[in-house]
């Protein structure tokens, strides 16, 4: 699967609360999350992402909170993949689950700027921006098998059916 | 084969075959929990999968702490559609808005040496205090865990950290977490274990064990567990009656690297605004107008934090506001017996307990635009305490006691 799309870039330590703050975590409505979205940095996020993008950031993203309503959040908002340094362990877990392609690369904020068009192979991890190929961490077996499902949800679904069967 | 770390030996058992660094497992649940603010999304995910069902009950915990009581008709009404859950599920191990908070409970009645422990909030590390590999997780990932009472992991490397000698005046387990913390940043620890031994037992007991490891999550730790001994013996039994079975790891175990801290050389930490890892001494940051202090969560809201605090509170009055919320029924029982609400109270703290509220700028005591926060509670993102322009820094119960009656960031050598 290859992802594209116009980079959108942030620094380290991107948390939770940054991402949806808890005020908004008693709903899980896409919708009503994406507008909230990155909103203590940039209310107008949502309206920038809508056009479908890819966040660029430094270490650790979403790192804080279990909160899911993160990962859906953005997705929700625009948000086609997240390439990273690295990723909190949760929200690693909590975009495969809910479909959105996440994938470390080594010291990718020096090698992508705002606005770059940036292609993604999410199988692979290769990430094509200005005329170079980044090597990044790719996603495979069952994280996989989530991911092109579309959501844990569905891939249980899946699973529970096959095991009637 | 060289001997195995706590974590090999916990994730060896609970997938049942031997593992290394860097294996995808899949590992039983001992317990599965959640609380009310995610409680529902998890119900959800059950309901949007078409299976409202558990694995076995008697291994899911659930406790109301993040809405509790309730501020608003929407909380009231998630926790009404997790009380039907629980009833309709049958769940025993419920706790309504008046027993404490979810991870206090883990630790207080639950969590026991060696578990695999997975939960819907990511302060679960709290219970790896009694030697768990407890580790929090969303929503979906806990529902499945729920329905089939496993789940996957990436088997993490192994860290050691050692603590020596008796806590300095005023050092306690949040000032050990701080120190982690300023030392090896916030990145350093993802993907990786650590296993924390305490040199003697005793002299770092369960309540500073709970601090620190309820942080782990802050390192981006995948767990942090203090290797089980006397003193989790102790714990045990004092709280529950009786002795938990220790699992320890091998003498010849391989750590990836290890660390020591002298607990006698300490000062107190504090970790200013917006970061965890931006970590200073109580001396870098002393003198800062503080509109309100916060002592209680999950992270410091036990009774030895209380009798710190109520030790230089006694007899003297908070110069700014003070909320105090010990974690769970049984600590405020404890504290109210030992006289340390009436300390508190007479000091001019608001108090309650088993409420989240304030730490996520959730109720009972938002931060408002421009307000600086002192806090014992485990973050000080932006906003995370309520508006974008307040400042929260963290730091353990007594440097939090000193700066109410000060009104300013000080250290509590000054007002002893």
């Amino acid at each position: 699967m290859i992802v594209e799309g116009q980079a959108m870039k942030f620094g380290d330590k991107i948390d939770t609360d940054i991402i949806i703050p808890a005020r908004y975590l008693k709903y899980t409505d896409p919708k009503y999350l994406a507008e909230h979205a990155m909103e203590p940095l940039d209310p107008e996020f949502h309206k920038k992402a809508s056009k479908g993008v890819i966040l660029v950031a430094g270490k650790v993203f979403g790192m804080g909170s279990s909160r899911e309503q993160a990962a859906v959040a953005l997705k929700a908002a625009g948000v086609k993949a997240i390439v990273a340094e690295s990723f909190a362990r949760i929200f690693y877990r909590n975009a495969i689950n809910n479909g959105l392609p996440v994938i470390a690369v080594p010291d990718v904020t020096k090698e992508i700027n705002e606005g770059d068009v940036v292609a993604v192979n999410v199988e692979t991890g290769e990430v094509k921006v200005n005329g170079k190929v980044l090597k990044g961490k790719g996603i495979t077996g069952m994280a996989l098998e989530i991911l092109n499902t579309g959501s844990l949800i569905d891939y249980l679904k899946r699973v529970s059916l096959k095991s009637t069967n | 084969m060289s001997g195995q770390t706590l974590t090999e030996k916990i994730l060896s058992r609970a997938s049942g075959k031997p593992v290394t660094q860097g294996d995808v497992i899949e590992a039983s649940t001992d317990i599965v929990a959640f609380h009310d603010l995610t409680g529902y999304h998890v119900i959800e995910v059950m309901e949007k999968a078409g299976m409202v069902k558990v694995f076995d009950q008697g291994k899911i915990v659930v406790a109301f702490d993040h809405l509790a009581p309730p501020p608003d008709i929407r909380s009231a009404e998630i926790q009404g559609n997790i009380r039907k859950f629980v009833r309709d599920v049958k769940i025993p191990n419920f706790h309504d808005i008046n027993v404490g908070i979810l991870h206090e409970l883990l630790v207080e009645k639950y969590a026991q040496p060696g578990q695999v422990i997975v939960a819907a909030d990511s302060h679960t590390t709290t219970s790896g205090a009694l030697g768990a590999f407890a580790q929090g997780m969303g929503a979906s990932d806990i529902a499945a865990a729920a329905i089939t009472g496993k789940t996957w992991l990436v088997v993490p490397s192994s860290f050691k950290v050692t603590l020596e000698g008796k806590p300095a005046k005023w050092i306690s387990g949040k000032d050990v977490a701080l120190d982690l913390l300023g030392n090896f940043k916030a990145e350093y620890f993802n993907g990786k274990s650590i296993e924390v031994e305490v040199k003697d037992p005793s002299s770092f007991p369960m309540d500073y064990r709970a601090t620190t490891s309820n942080m782990g999550i802050e390192m981006n730790a995948d767990a942090l567990m203090f290797i089980p001994d006397s003193e989790t013996v102790r714990y045990v039994k004092q709280m529950r009656g009786y002795e938990p079975k220790l699992v320890t790891p091998d003498n010849d175990a391989k750590y990836e690297d290890s660390y020591t801290i002298e607990l006698d050389k300490m000062e107190p930490l504090v970790a200013a605004p917006y970061s965890v890892d931006n970590v200073k001494t109580v001396s870098e940051v002393q003198g800062i107008p503080v509109d309100q202090v916060y002592i209680g969560s999950c992270t410091n809201g036990r009774i030895s934090d209380f009798e710190v605090a109520a030790k230089i509170m006694k007899g003297k009055k908070v110069k700014s506001r003070c909320i105090a919320i010990p974690a769970s029924y049984e600590m405020f029982k404890e504290a109210l017996e030992r006289g340390y609400i009436n300390t508190l109270f007479e000091a001019g703290c608001i108090v309650t307990y088993g409420t989240c509220g304030p730490c996520l700028g959730g109720h009972f005591g938002v931060a408002g635009p421009g307000e600086v926060i002192v806090s014992t509670s485990s973050r000080n993102f932006r906003g995370r305490m309520g508006s974008n322009e307040s400042k929260t820094y963290l730091s353990g119960p007594a440097v939090a006691a000193a700066t109410a009656l000060e009104g300013k960031i000080s250290s509590p050598g000054d007002v002893m």
